[in-house]
């Protein structure tokens, strides 16, 4: 069985008070990793740990990044919503590590939609 | 689901989604039993009986535009399949209790995979929630409650 290290639960505590913080402020933008059952089972755990890496590793302190259930197009999980304040949000799909860092650097961060990746834009909110 | 540990993930999705503020995981190594014993216990809105009728039926699911709900069946067969049982118990208003048996040495237990990709994603995507995670078996004891100040122990 595989056994939790302290220093990891240290980490991920360190990590959960940071985004406590970041819950309290008003983040410039929400990323929201689907996870329902087939979310999962499609790979957003591998998704939601690189997004929180490169979040960590970058610190970035005003990107709030959650989760929420299935999106409702279970054949292209993994999904993520991006909402960035004042606009409309934006559905990616078939996402991995990778496509999800590129998302964070130029959607979130830079402001301008990767449409290679993109569902559709100004879909239903999330809660 | 490839391993142990995105089924807790999963289910502990469905905790947050009944407005849990606390969701405790305990598996428990029992060598002499030969028995691994996953439980998810939160203090969500729960289910009455014949919601809780009904939590085993792959078609079944509370959410609009949904005709599947596989949650549940997926771990129940997980757990069949290596020799073990799932029970879920809830009470409305009070909370949800899951417990899945698995037999550890039957060839088709799914390994537990990464726990703490599990309790990173579901801590960091949820710090409004409450997490508690004890583990024990052989190799002792290792208990990580958010609701502590201090560190962890071991």
């Amino acid at each position: 069985m595989a056994k939790l290290k302290i220093e990891d639960l240290k980490a991920i505590r360190e990590q959960a008070s940071r985004a406590r913080t970041l819950r309290e402020g008003t983040g410039r933008a929400r990323i929201t990793v689907h996870m329902g059952t087939c979310g999962i089972a499609a790979g957003a755990r591998k998704v939601m740990t690189a997004l929180l890496e490169e979040v960590e590793s970058r610190d970035i302190a005003d990107v709030i990044v959650t989760t929420s259930g299935c999106a409702g197009l279970c054949s292209r999980e993994p999904m993520a919503t991006v909402e960035l304040l004042d606009q409309p949000p934006v559905k990616y799909a078939d996402l991995d590590g990778g496509k999800i860092k590129e998302i964070l650097d130029t959607h979130v961060l830079g402001g301008e939609i990767v449409e290679a990746y993109a569902l559709g834009v100004g879909s239903e909110r999330t809660p | 689901m490839e391993d142990l540990s995105l089924h807790i993930l999963d289910i502990a999705e469905n905790a947050i989604r009944a407005q849990a503020s606390l969701i405790e995981v305990e598996i428990e190594e029992r060598l002499s039993e030969d028995l691994l014993v996953m439980i998810i216990s939160d203090n969500g809105n729960g289910m009455g009986q014949e919601m809780l009728e009904q939590v085993h039926d792959p078609f079944f699911t509370t959410k609009e535009g949904k005709r599947t709900g596989l949650g549940l069946p997926l771990l129940a067969a997980a757990a069949h399949q290596a020799g073990g049982d799932l029970e879920v118990s809830s009470t409305p208003g009070q909370g949800t209790r899951v417990r899945a048996t698995f037999s550890l040495s039957n060839i088709d237990i799914k390994p537990l995979g990464d726990l703490n990709a599990t309790l990173q994603a579901l801590i960091a995507g949820h710090p409004e929630v409450d997490f508690r995670f004890r583990s024990s078996g052989p190799d002792g004891e290792t208990v990580f409650d958010t609701r502590e100040n201090t560190h962890g122990e071991a």
